[in-house]
Parts: C-alpha cells; sequence; structure tokens
C-alpha cells in the first residue's frame, strides 16, 4: 500500500473507532455460535440478479447467500485498498507487464444444490458481467473496460488478461455485486438470477415474502470452517424511516445497513444507553447537481457556472449534517483519498471559494451576462427520499433563491425520477447522485465523462479532453501522474465548464443494538454485507 | 262585517326589517357551532390573503442557527428542522389550504353540477350510460381516486388541484341530479320547452338556479375535504412539494422524526388541518341546514 492510501486507511479507521468509543475492544472478543440476526432494509430488491442491480435493497438481504471471488476485508472495512480472497486462495501478483492476473480457487466448494465451484462458474459469471449478451443488463460492465479476456486453464485457475495494466482492476473484482453464480443455469437461462437465488454463501435456503422479509439459514457447508457464527438471518422489509427506528428501538430488528440521520441516532442513543453503538464513517456517495446541457438556458456555461457558484458548501456542510446525511465537502474524488482534491485545491474551484459574498456576486453578475432575469423560474427534478435527497434539494432551492432565482422542486418516485434522467431528458437541473462500493476513484468518475462513454452521466454533455484525462489516469499507475489529471478532469468538470456540480459528501451513521458484534462500519453501504463474521453477544 | 270596522292595526303590524347585526345574532342563536365555523373559515381566509403582512418572517427562509427552536419570543411557535418559522409557514399554508380547498370545490362542484343537470334533464339512454360512468368513480374512496388521479398527473399544486378536483365531479353530479330529476318535472319547464327554449338555456335559466341549495351545501362540504385530501397528499409526498408552505408537508418533514425531540414541528400543522377541516364542516353543517327546508322546518 502506497503512503497516500495508508493515510487515508489510517484517518478513516481512527474516525471509525473514535465514533465507536470501543478502542480495541472489538478484537479482544470472542465470537458466540448461534441466534438470528434481524436487520431492517428500506427497500426490496428489484430482481435478485447482482450484476444487473445497482440499489443496496439487493445487496442487503441477497449478498449473504454468495460468494465473491475477491472482497474487501469484512475485518477492516475502513481501508478500502485492503482486499482479500474470497473464493480465491491467494491474492495474484500481476504478470506480464500487469496485464495477467491469475486466480487459484478454493478446492471443495460447492453451491446450496450440492454442484461444485469450479473455475467454470468464475469465467461465465464474469463474461456475463464484462461481456454481457444483447438481452443483458450488466451494471458494471464499465468498470472492466480494462479486461481483454477471461480464460480457465483448469478447473482451480482462473486468469484475467488485461489490455493494459490498470490499478482500478483488483477493486473493480472486489465490488459486491459479483456474485459468483453456476454456470449451468447461467447456460440454461441467462435471466434464471433474476428471479432465483442459488450461491455458495455464508447463507442458503432462502426464504422469502414479498413485502415482508428475506430469511436465510447459515450453510453448513459454507468453506470458511466455524463461519458463519449466527444460525440465520431475517431482513425485514421497512419503507418508512420511523418503523425502522422504531423496530431498532423496541428491538424487532438489530440494526439498518444504510444509515439513520443524526436525530434518529441521538434519539436512539438517549432512549437506549449502552444497548446501542453507533458506528459511523466518511460515505463514498454523493449528491450531484445535473444540469440538462440539451436545454436553455442550461446550455449556457455562464448560467452553470452561476449555479455552482451560489452554493455555499462549507456552510452547508457545517448546518446539513445536523439534520442529513451529509457532511464532508469535497470534489468529485471521495475526500481523503490521495486523488482527492485537499482544502487548498478545492478553494480554487467554483463554488468552493472561502469568500461566498465574492462567489454569490459572480453568479449574479453572469446571470446578468447571460441575460436571465431576476426571479428566473426553474424546476429542480429530485428524488422522492427524504434523506438526503429531498434535504439537500430544498437546501439548493434557498441558496439559489440568494442570487435571484425562483426554483420549485419536482419530487418523484425512484422510477419516474430515473425514466426522467434516463428517457425523457428533459429536466432543467437534477439531483443525481454517485453511490460507489469499493472506492476506486479512477473508476468512480466515470459518472463525470462523456454522454457517450459514460454509461450514468445525465447532462447530455460532451467533452473529449474529460475522457481522454479518464483515459489517461486508467492506464497509468503513476499516481503522481493519476493525480495531476485528476486535477485537471475536476477544474474542467466543476469549473471551467461546470459540466456538473458537487453538493456535499454523504456521512454514514449506523447505530445498532450493541450485541450485534463483528460487523464493522465501511465507507459504503455496498460492503462487508456477507454477515459471516458477524454474531450476537447475547 | 262594514269595512270600517276592520283592524286599523293591519299597517301597523307589517313585519319590521332586521338589521344585519339582528339578523346575525338570530343566526348565531340558531346555529351556535355554524357561526363558530364561520368565524373560522373567515379567519383562514383572512390569513391567506394577508399572510404577507401576518408572518413575521419568509416561510421558506432557512435559519441556519435556529434548527428546531422551541417556541418563543422570537419564533412563536418554534422553527422547523430547517430553521424555519413553524407559525410563518403555518400562516402561508392557510394560502395554499384555501387556494387549493377552494378551487378543486367550486371547479369541481361547478362541473358536477352541470353534468348532473344535464344528465336529469336529457335523461334516458345519456342519463344511464352517465351515470354507470359515475358509478365507476363513486366505487373508488375519495383519498384512492386522489392518489391515482396524482399518479397520473404527478406532483405539484395545480396537478393537486385537479387530482382532487376530479373525485368530485361524481359527487356532486350524483346529489344534483336527484334534485334536478324533480325540477325537470315542473310546469315551467314544460313551458320552456313548449316555447322552444334551447336545451341550454333551460339547463342554466331554468334548472340549475332552482338546485343551488345542494350545491352550495356541496361546495361547503367539499372545501374541508379538499383541505384534508391535499394535507393528505402532501403528508404522503405526493402533492405540493418543498418549499412551499403547506400543513400536510409539514407533517411529512418533521412530525415523525422530530415527534420526541421537537413536537412543536408537527403539533401546530396537526392543529391548523384540524380546525381548518373542523370550521369548514361546522360551516357546511350550518348552511346546510338553513337552505334544506326540510331541516329548516324542524
Amino acid at each position: 500500500m502506497n503512503s497516500g492510501l495508508k493515510t487515508l486507511a489510517a484517518s478513516l479507521a481512527v474516525g471509525a473507532a473514535l465514533s465507536l468509543g470501543l478502542g480495541g475492544a472489538i478484537a479482544a472478543e470472542t465470537p458466540k455460535k448461534g441466534g438470528v440476526l434481524k436487520f431492517v432494509v428500506p427497500a426490496e430488491p428489484p430482481s435478485f440478479d447482482g450484476h444487473r442491480e445497482t440499489t443496496f435493497a439487493l445487496v442487503h438481504p441477497i449478498a449473504p447467500f454468495y460468494s465473491l471471488l475477491v472482497k474487501q476485508n469484512p475485518q477492516n472495512s475502513m481501508d478500502p485498498t485492503d482486499i482479500i480472497c474470497d473464493l480465491c486462495t491467494e491474492m495474484p501478483k500481476p504478470t506480464d507487464g500487469g496485464k495477467t492476473y491469475t486466480f487459484k480457487l478454493r478446492k471443495g466448494v460447492t453451491f446450496e444444490d450440492g454442484a461444485p465451484l469450479t473455475a467454470a462458474d468464475v469465467k461465465a459469471t464474469y463474461d456475463k458481467i464484462i461481456f454481457p449478451p444483447a438481452d443483458i443488463s450488466s451494471a458494471r460492465k464499465a468498470y472492466f473496460v480494462m479486461v481483454e479476456s477471461v480464460e480457465t486453464p483448469d478447473d482451480e485457475t482462473v486468469v484475467f488478461k488485461l489490455k493494459y495494466p490498470s490499478s482500478a482492476f483488483i477493486p473493480a473484482l472486489a465490488m459486491p455485486f459479483n456474485f459468483i453464480y453456476d454456470d449451468a443455469k447461467l447456460a440454461q437461462d441467462m435471466h434464471w438470477y433474476e428471479k432465483n437465488i442459488l450461491g455458495s454463501g455464508p447463507f442458503q435456503k432462502a426464504e422469502r415474502q414479498a413485502g415482508a422479509f428475506i430469511k436465510g439459514t447459515a450453510n453448513p457447508n459454507y468453506y470458511e470452517k466455524g463461519k458463519p457464527y449466527l444460525d440465520g438471518f431475517e431482513a425485514i422489509f421497512a419503507k418508512k424511516e420511523s418503523l425502522r427506528v422504531q423496530a431498532i428501538r423496541g428491538d424487532r430488528a438489530a440494526i439498518e445497513f444504510r444509515g439513520f440521520p443524526p436525530q434518529s441516532r441521538d434519539d436512539l442513543v438517549k432512549a437506549l444507553g449502552k444497548d446501542i453503538t453507533v458506528q459511523e464513517s466518511d460515505w463514498n456517495c454523493v449528491l450531484l447537481i445535473t444540469p440538462n446541457h440539451r436545454k436553455k438556458p442550461f446550455d449556457d456555461v455562464r448560467v452553470r457556472r452561476a449555479l455552482t457558484l451560489a452554493v455555499d458548501r462549507w456552510g452547508g456542510s457545517q448546518y446539513l449534517s445536523k439534520i442529513a446525511i451529509v457532511k464532508t465537502v469535497g470534489g468529485i474524488v471521495f475526500p481523503g483519498h490521495p486523488l482527492a482534491a485537499n482544502k487548498e485545491e478545492l478553494q480554487q474551484l467554483a463554488g468552493y471559494w472561502p469568500d461566498l459574498a465574492k462567489s454569490r456576486a459572480e453568479a449574479k453578475r453572469l446571470l446578468k451576462e447571460a441575460g436571465i432575469p431576476e426571479g428566473f423560474k426553474f424546476v429542480l427534478n429530485n428524488r422522492a427520499v427524504d434523506q438526503p435527497y429531498k434535504i439537500v434539494g430544498t437546501w439548493l432551492i434557498d441558496q439559489w433563491k440568494q442570487i435571484g432565482l425562483a426554483v420549485e422542486q419536482q419530487v418523484q418516485p425512484t422510477g419516474p425520477f430515473y425514466d426522467t434522467l434516463r428517457k425523457k431528458q428533459d429536466f432543467d437541473v437534477s439531483i443525481d447522485f454517485n453511490c460507489q462500493s469499493v472506492v476506486n476513484p479512477l473508476l468512480d468518475v466515470s459518472k463525470f465523462i462523456s454522454e457517450d462513454t459514460s454509461g450514468s452521466q445525465y447532462g447530455g454533455y460532451t467533452n473529449r479532453e474529460v475522457d481522454e484525462l479518464f483515459n489517461a489516469m486508467n492506464q497509468t499507475d503513476d499516481q503522481a501522474a493519476q493525480r495531476e489529471k485528476m486535477r485537471r478532469m475536476e477544474k474542467i468538470v466543476l469549473d471551467e465548464e461546470a459540466l456538473g456540480f458537487i453538493t456535499m459528501w454523504w456521512y454514514r451513521i449506523i447505530p445498532h443494538r450493541s450485541y450485534v458484534k463483528g460487523w464493522n462500519v465501511s465507507p459504503s453501504h455496498y460492503l462487508n454485507q456477507q454477515l459471516a463474521d458477524v454474531w450476537l453477544d447475547q | 262585517m262594514a269595512i270600517s270596522e276592520l283592524p286599523t292595526s293591519v299597517e301597523t303590524a307589517a313585519p319590521r326589517r332586521r338589521t344585519a347585526w339582528q339578523q346575525f345574532k338570530r343566526v348565531a342563536r340558531r346555529q351556535p357551532l355554524g357561526v363558530a365555523g364561520g368565524a373560522i373559515v373567515i379567519l383562514m381566509i383572512l390569513m391567506a390573503i394577508f399572510a404577507d403582512v401576518i408572518a413575521p418572517y419568509d416561510p421558506t427562509a432557512m435559519n441556519y442557527s435556529a434548527f428546531t427552536a422551541p417556541p418563543g419570543t422570537e419564533f412563536w411557535l418554534g422553527t422547523d428542522q430547517m430553521g424555519r418559522d413553524v407559525f410563518s409557514r403555518i400562516v402561508h399554508g392557510a394560502r395554499t389550504a384555501v387556494f387549493v380547498g377552494f378551487v378543486a370545490s367550486i371547479v369541481g362542484a361547478g362541473i358536477g353540477l352541470v353534468l348532473g343537470v344535464g344528465s336529469a334533464y336529457f335523461g334516458g339512454k345519456i342519463d344511464l350510460v352517465f351515470q354507470r360512468v359515475m358509478d365507476i368513480f363513486m366505487s373508488f374512496p375519495l383519498i384512492i381516486m386522489a392518489l391515482a388521479m396524482v399518479a397520473i398527473f404527478g406532483t405539484g399544486v395545480d396537478k393537486v388541484i385537479v387530482a382532487i378536483t376530479i373525485p368530485f365531479i361524481p359527487r356532486c353530479a350524483r346529489v344534483v341530479r336527484s334534485t334536478a330529476l324533480s325540477v325537470r318535472e315542473m310546469p315551467y319547464v314544460d313551458a320552456a320547452r313548449s316555447i322552444g327554449y334551447s336545451h341550454t338555456r333551460i339547463i342554466l335559466r331554468h334548472m340549475v338556479p332552482n338546485v343551488m341549495a345542494p350545491f352550495l351545501i356541496m361546495i361547503t362540504a367539499f372545501v374541508g375535504q379538499a383541505i384534508l385530501l391535499e394535507a393528505s397528499l402532501s403528508y404522503l409526498g405526493l402533492g405540493v412539494q418543498e418549499p412551499t408552505p403547506a400543513w400536510g408537508l409539514m407533517l411529512q418533514g418533521g412530525a415523525e422524526l422530530y415527534a420526541e425531540s421537537a413536537p412543536w414541528v408537527a403539533i401546530f400543522p396537526g392543529l391548523a388541518i384540524t380546525l381548518a377541516v373542523f370550521g369548514f364542516n361546522l360551516f357546511g353543517d350550518a348552511v346546510r341546514d338553513m337552505l334544506d327546508p326540510k331541516l329548516r322546518s324542524q
């Protein structure tokens, strides 16, 4: 691990430990076997296919049924670079100038139905993710642009050949959605896993009652001997936040893995005292402001720059962190990462200037120059989710009011919200988000590259300089060069061209019953959800 | 009996014209709850009209140093989770409630009036088909119908008005039709037909004025329902959207999360909704009692 990454890992770990208030106590405890972990989930999974979906609503109840080739270390979840083997036996050293990775697989691993898990299953899985057939949706295909082929010289060996060396490859492999599927089932029907669950993970025998719960029981043949510690788990679906808080308060559930706002944390701590433990972390998730470049006047860079110049991010961080799950001011890279901008660098960017009055005066000047009248109205498209979407949206409207803009908010449920972004494309300005699992900025910033290559950029712009910087960063292992290119990309995206804007990075607050042990907060609500290491101190 | 023997007191016995104040006192004696309801309605309307003058703060302005400030001299009813003055938002919320309530009620009842009278007047197959369509609409509870409409039209004040107006139409049309059916059989309607008046003229000039009593009763009943519906839709996140001040939205934003630590965030908008609906219902009942001949004779 290089020094920058060590610093990031150390700072994240210290932050989590401080918020835990537990120091080294966790490591000293001996896990107990037995019990059923009940946890609440705010939404139900749209399907059971991890390769297709992008939501935590799939990961939380479904990840415990599956194995991955590699995963982030659940015992060191705050270190985004600590990636360990799950099905493989040893993390490989790249060969062929960094272009070949050879993984040896564990022997004797079986799927729930008894079929042996071999290299063919891993290849079939990654072929589906990286080279999906035309009718198969793969949400993370773009993360494997560097992969040329997946080969299986024998039943226990998988070889990934890359087009060029890339430090983004291993983090991409460790994404928690990359469930290893049965080759035979995929050969039979590539859509089979959308409606069925069959894995080799720590839990099995999935039982589902739509709208209510998904249950699993411990896999007696799990390859990590002695694990899982739990007899089973029950994921209880509860859409309303108040219900989820009350479920934990009344001990109907022990934890919610996504994150609660500060007020819920305070209420639970006040009510339950030592029976509640709080884990907190910076969150690799950020709300964006996406102006529609296809629509006037947002095709004018002066108008876009005015929008970002009006926003008081430094103040907002201070105030909104009291009521919402946002906190850290940052640029396009997860704050604290070696590739992220530091405070001095951020303060050079539009919308991050230390002098707010000057920033807003410039915003007004730009609007006037662009012919935008005082009281100009537009609609902010937002998602019907309180935390943090609606709160940040309402705050933004207040910010834009300060420069004479009259903004209305159009709040839509998730489906229509995405339809507006992806299909209708008729919005003025929209809230958007960039939530990632493994901290992997080189690929995480693909959100900002041109529309025809990004796949998740909804502003409708094309900027080839940004694309070139993105490609160049991904084809070098020199971190200094990566950092320099990242700063240039950030300058174009957030300032010079004001292509899209960052609000504040999220902050993850997990208050849970103190008897839940072995689960450690991570910078993503997608990570560390296999639950093999979780145990109940009861 | 000679004419001269007629009592001369007849001239002096003519009824005295009551002053407005006397009339008001008479109504207040007979309908004390109705007058109380009317007072609440008038208060709401005044609040809506003069919201800019009454409210001490901009209802959308966020005060970052006063999140969930308790009621006191600076903020009479406290502030919400975004530091906005609850009193100012309630006052401006009255504007949203009154606007949505009156527009949805008047438009819904107005369309219902025309359709109901038309259906009764033409009768036959038109009436049969029309009433079956009304049956379909009325088979859904009001809130379900409004939810369906919001799903079709989307969120926002204008769309909420449409969503509330549509379910009101069949309800008013059905009530008005029942009265219009008896009006249709009146000799003056036959007379109007026999001298060749157009259908439109007969409906508008001769039938509509004679079904005004149930129409007005429906309007007063609808306003309270519309306010409650708007608040319900906003509470569910399907109605008016932030930062527009609206009572249901105020409950949605803070009621659950801050129920323990800042109960005023939920209590005061809840009280405003309760009081407004209560006021309109009392007023509506009084109007019904006064306009319905059967109830009046009792």
